[in-house]
């Protein structure tokens, strides 16, 4: 499967490069251009609803790509992804809060609605500095990855594995969400952080700063997607798979699996902390039930029906569930959690590879189909990827 | 009881002075189920040894022991002369030169044969140095000469898990060559295999031996016949004869727990 | 000493012997030792012109305490007391329409009817008489025939002690045969004598009296003593050290009610959490859906309430809940043998992938009770004998915590002995330790896995009866039990029911304590946090298996 998966990836030749520059390309250009240049009422016209919308879906693609990281290439399933994409949103939304200065309901420039209303009077130690972008960006990284850093080396390195692991991750993500609920820690409680005004200095109303957003998430996907490439096609990478596959015999050839894992976890957690980040600003709002024990378990599923240990696969399953999501929440809600409900089923029973091994599934038969079609070429695999 | 402990510190020192692999009074339980009872034994730089007894005699506990997989309860394990193993874990332990080769081949299914080399060959091991590692051209010719010692030239590029298992078997040994051990564990070698297998196996394994101190535990007696070496006979979790292969197998107690009278 | 709400129930031995002793003891009160000539004195003395001389005579009929004595001050506050013309006794005369029916005030003995009210003097009474009446009657009540009666007088004169009311109180202390009753009394007594001017010594004996208590109004009383500068200093002191004897002991029943809550709290965890240690113990892999399956098992109750409720007369009611244990176990059991059947074997024990299925089902399983039910919360009524409370020792322990206690206990030890006694326990076991043995033996592995999960299920169907009673029944009512149960298992080790037992209890009973300390959630938190740095110490639980087979 190893190299099938690569080169289903479109890892190792110009034309995978290729294929990744156009459908970034396209994804970033032609989808503002036809939302923008377009009148309304004109057949390609692409409303603005629908930029957020698939904004929003490229977020959770990137979440599921960054599960996937540890899920399908080290064989750690976590189910308290959603955590770190939780915390990459608080850090954003802290910033966004702080740019709304003396516009909110009680018009205090010192003070978030949430605190005046508590009567605090000054701004906790841990706001300071959300003022300021550049330091903001630096925190979507660094809080999630912080987080990420402390609870994966004391899991992996008492070598909590398998369905342990995938609980005390749970169990993590339902205590940050309890932890959040609570008015005392600083983040409003309930109600989350929201009414958010601008960003940059652009007013988050407007049409163009939600295309812009859009943009930037078409472009944190790339950036994520070619890190996640990067990884899982150096030596570590197959060090990840082979910890996977058969994580003690690793140790015994001299590897650090500690390492290897921890530092997937890491890089995973911040991309999903990246990814929150800028699912904020395209919802507008923040709030503790992005916590949700449930919530981090559908990531697994998006993973899961694109195809893990695939790069493309968590992306497609991502998109193509929220879009079904949409759909039936729109026209028959009832139906939705049985339809999620069998997916789970259906795909841990019959597509174990997901919607990725599907294709290449069909891919082999037509082939197979075809006489004396050569057989998989040598892929010389190290050394391309290395190129 | 101090004076145990100054008495003893002297006595390891001596006697481990010489040896690569050094086991005296190791013990491990499970549920109070003694796996190994204060096994000792030595095994000198450059001997091959052949450890035998019937199952659960604490073979794979042992080498459990020796690799890091297992704590001992007590008892002392020295590596070359002076290095405490037990303080150290499984990839410590296989970074100082200690290879293990396990009863039922595990190789990485989903990795390529070469990729699988890759992963064995000799270099750094941190994270950071794993990630950024690039493949230079000794080490490529390192690892064509493996695959052709272990004949697997032409699938070097097959997923290992489409292997038959003679090759899985050879791929591991072909990654205890890449890791190039100073000391190697077999554990069951030539275990499943056809006769030409056991053969080509045995001949393998002489050339992996030629410069490094190895420990086989076997079961099949022509095999250990042909390594001509010498063989100790673990029972109960305890060291029971040691010797020849001739001399032990003439030794009434091993005659009694073979044969169960 | 306990007092009894609820004497059925599962308390119901206990509370019934606890109710035969009061009733003996109220049947044994002994006569009045009340002297009846100085009564019928005290009541001709009423008959008089002067209000201050009435009020003379009402004090003195109150010190008495004669049990004529509130009956005569009713009618004297209601005017409805008279002296008789011709018989120049002195009655109480209800009037019915046409006629007073008189009773003699002194004896209290049928004295005829009177038509005429001219024969009748009434004997009046002004305001001032009248409070003074309701604050006697208040301690008379001392004397009551009616236990309850006493005991809300003797509370009342506690939490409003004064010198006035120490003879009474003494002669009803003298009287009381009833422990309880006689208990309250003293420390009633106490109080006043406190409060009244005697000697410091007899006041601070008042103060030792009361230091054995928890009770609120006297460690008010006594710390208002304590800081009372008119108050004398060795009294001061007494009073001070009694209100830090309460104060200790006040933090031990603390302990104590913490500690029940929770074994309480921890019994629904055990019950949650067991069917899920026997899962994952023999299959190793984790059922998602384990929490529908206690809300199954809840759903379950309520539908069997409803056919009580609809077919059957309300007698038998509470006997639902023995209709609903088994029946809950069925329909949740049967749920889980199909779904291992159906969807588990096909997975081949692979954790992971067994995970996320269940959790699909879960969703399922939640949807289509939402659809069939309706998402609202539905309403499951206790039995009457689920319903009460007992006080034990100064706490008070509500009826169906102390059930789910032993109900969670009783199906521990049920589970115990099926695994160690039967041969499928026997299999189950054996599965658990080393499965490719167990296989490679003979054992059915297959049939062993559905009827573990089976089993599993069961048990938390039985759960949700349980948890029916002390929550309500929802859709969602499995999520909130799943990590909690999670973390038991882990916490415990997988596989060990002595795992599960020590886990939940210890679990239950840390949040309690930390519930004060921390606030609900921090100590939710607090213990999450605990966990995940236990199992760096004991990655496999308290009570792990240990052996080569479990190493990889």
């Amino acid at each position: 499967m190893g190299p099938i998966t690569r080169r289903l990836a479109g890892l190792e030749n110009r034309k995978g490069w290729t294929a990744v520059l156009l459908t970034v390309l396209g994804f970033a250009l032609v989808v503002p251009v036809l939302n923008m240049a377009l009148e309304p009422g004109h057949p390609l016209h692409v409303p603005t609803y629908v930029v957020q919308l698939l904004g929003k879906y490229l977020c959770y693609a990137m979440l599921a790509l960054a599960l996937d990281l540890v899920w399908g290439f080290a064989g750690a399933l976590s189910l308290g992804h959603g955590a770190f994409f939780a915390l990459g949103g608080y850090v954003m939304g802290m910033y966004l809060m702080r740019q709304i200065g003396d516009r909110g309901v009680y018009g205090n420039a010192e003070l978030p609605d949430f605190m005046v209303f508590l009567n605090w009077d000054s701004l906790p130690w841990y706001w300071m500095g959300f003022d300021s972008f550049a330091f903001t960006a630096v925190m979507v990284l660094i809080v999630p990855g912080v987080l990420a850093f402390v609870f994966g080396w004391l899991a992996f390195r008492s070598r909590i594995t398998g369905v342990y692991f995938s609980i005390i991750t749970q169990a993590m993500t339902y205590a940050l969400m309890l932890a959040f609920f609570r008015n005392e820690m600083g983040f409003g409680g309930n109600n989350g952080l929201t009414d958010f005004k601008d960003i940059l200095g652009f007013s988050m109303s407007r049409d163009s700063t939600k295309v812009g957003l859009y943009v930037a998430t078409v472009l944190m996907l790339a950036a994520a997607y070619l890190a996640a490439r990067f990884i899982v096609t150096s030596r570590l990478g197959r060090v990840l798979l082979a910890v996977r596959d058969a994580e003690s015999r690793v140790r015994f050839l001299g590897h650090s699996v500690t390492g290897a894992k921890l530092f997937a976890f890491v890089v995973s957690a911040m991309i999903a902390g990246v990814a929150g980040a800028l699912y904020v600003p395209q919802v507008g709002i923040i709030n503790p039930s992005e916590f949700s024990p449930a919530n981090s378990i559908e990531i697994a599923i998006w993973t899961a029906v694109g195809g893990r240990g695939t790069l493309f696969g968590p992306i497609l399953g991502a998109m193509s569930v929220n879009a079904a999501k949409s759909f039936f929440t729109g026209v028959a809600p009832e139906v939705w959690l049985f339809f999620l409900g069998s997916l789970f089923v259906v795909v841990t029973l019959f597509l174990p590879k997901g919607l990725v091994g599907l294709f290449g599934l069909l891919k082999r038969r037509q082939r197979r189909a075809m006489p004396k079609a050569s057989p998989t070429p040598a892929p010389k695999a190290t050394e391309e990827t290395h190129a | 009881m101090p004076e145990n402990a100054v008495q003893q510190a002297p006595r390891h020192d001596v006697l481990a002075a010489d040896s690569i692999l050094y086991l005296d009074g190791v013990t491990v339980s499970f549920d109070g189920f003694k796996a190994l009872n204060s096994l000792s034994f030595i095994v000198r730089p450059g001997e091959m040894r052949t450890i035998i007894g019937p199952n659960g005699a604490g073979k794979t506990t042992m080498m459990d022991v020796i690799t890091g997989k297992t704590r001992p309860d007590e008892g002392t394990v020295l590596y070359d002369g002076n290095v405490d193993l037990t303080k150290h874990d499984e990839a410590a332990i296989a970074n100082m030169g200690i290879g293990r080769k396990f009863q039922k081949p595990t190789v990485f299914e989903n990795l390529t044969v070469f990729e699988n080399l890759e992963l064995a060959l000799k270099g750094p091991r941190g994270t950071f140095a794993v990630l950024l590692a690039r493949l230079m051209g000794e080490q490529r010719d390192r690892i064509d000469a493996v695959l052709g010692t272990i004949r697997l030239t032409d699938r070097a590029h097959t997923s290992a898990g489409a292997l038959s298992h003679g090759q899985k078997q050879w791929l591991e040994i072909g990654m205890l060559f890449a890791q190039d051990p100073r000391f190697l564990m077999l554990d069951e070698p030539v275990a499943g295999m056809t006769d030409a297998e056991t053969e080509q196996t045995a001949e393998l394994l002489r050339e992996i031996a030629r410069d490094r101190s190895v420990l086989v535990v076997e079961h099949d007696m022509e095999f250990v016949r042909n390594l001509d070496c010498k063989v100790t006979v673990l029972h109960e979790g305890s060291v029971l004869a040691e010797g020849s292969l001739a001399k032990v197998q003439a030794d009434e107690r091993v005659i009694e727990v073979y044969l169960g009278r | 000493m306990s007092r009894i709400r609820s004497p059925q129930g599962l308390v119901a031995l206990v509370c019934a012997l606890l109710l035969a002793f009061v009733l003996a003891v109220a049947a044994a009160l002994p006569a009045r030792a009340a002297d009846d000539a100085a009564f019928a004195q005290a009541v001709e003395a009423l008959d008089q012109r002067s209000f201050a001389e009435k009020a003379d005579a009402v004090s003195a009929l109150a010190a008495l305490g004669h049990p004529r004595t509130a009956p005569v001050l009713e009618a004297l506050s209601a005017g409805q007391l008279f002296r008789h013309r011709g018989s120049e006794r002195i009655v109480i005369g209800a009037y019915n329409g046409n006629t007073y029916a008189l009773t003699d005030a002194v004896t209290g003995e049928d004295a005829g009817t009177e038509s005429s009210s001219r024969k009748l003097a009434k004997i009046v009474a002004n305001n001032t008489i009248r409070v003074q009446i309701e604050n006697a009657l208040g301690s008379l009540q001392l004397t009551s025939a009616d236990p309850a009666l006493r005991m809300s007088a003797a509370r009342q004169a506690l939490d409003n002690p004064s010198a006035d009311a120490i003879p009474a109180l003494s002669a009803a202390v003298e009287a009381e045969a009833d422990a309880g009753v006689k208990a309250l009394m003293e420390r009633a007594l106490a109080a006043s004598r406190l409060m009244g001017e005697g000697a410091e010594a007899e006041r601070i004996a008042a103060v030792e009296t009361l230091a054995d208590t928890t009770d609120p109004a006297i460690r008010a009383l006594l710390t208002r003593v304590a800081n009372d500068e008119a108050v004398a200093e060795p009294v001061r002191l007494a009073a001070a050290d009694a209100v830090e004897a309460i104060d200790t002991r006040l933090a031990v029943l603390g302990v104590g009610q913490d500690l029940i809550f929770g074994l309480s709290a921890g019994s629904i965890l055990l019950l949650a959490a067991i069917g899920l240690a026997i899962t994952f113990g023999v299959m190793g892999v984790i059922n998602m859906a384990h929490g529908e399956m206690i809300m199954l098992g809840a759903y379950t109750t309520f539908v069997v309430q409803q056919v009580f409720r609809a077919t059957l007369p309300p007698e038998v009611f509470g006997l639902y809940l023995l209709v609903a244990i088994p029946a809950a176990f069925m329909v949740a059991g049967a749920v889980g043998v199909a779904m291992e059947r159906g969807i588990i074997r096909f997975l081949n024990g692979r954790p992971l992938e067994t995970l996320l299925a269940t959790w699909g089902i879960s969703l399922i399983l939640q949807q289509a009770v939402r659809s069939i039910f309706g998402a609202t919360n539905r309403q499951v009524a206790n039995p009457d004998w689920m319903s009460g409370s007992v006080e034990l020792l100064g706490l008070s322990l509500t009826a169906n915590r102390i059930a789910i206690v032993l109900f969670a206990l009783a199906v521990l030890a049920g589970l115990a002995a099926y695994l160690r006694w039967s041969s499928m326990g026997l299999n189950m076991r054996a599965v658990t330790q080393n499965r490719r043995m167990a296989s490679a033996m003979g054992i059915p592995t297959g049939r062993v896995d559905a009827l573990t999960f089976g089993l599993g299920s069961g048990i938390a169907g039985v759960a949700g009866v349980a948890i029916s009673q002390v929550a309500n029944v929802s859709p969602n009512l499995g999520q909130a039990y799943i990590v909690d149960s999670f973390l038991v298992v882990v916490f415990g080790g997988v596989g060990s029911l002595w795992g599960a037992l020590a886990g939940a209890f210890s679990l239950g009973i840390v949040n309690k304590f930390l519930e004060p300390m921390a606030g609900a959630m921090l100590a939710k938190i607090l213990v999450l946090v605990f966990i995940i740095l236990f199992i760096q110490k004991r990655p496999r639980g308290l009570f792990a298996l240990r052996g080569r087979a479990f190493e990889n």
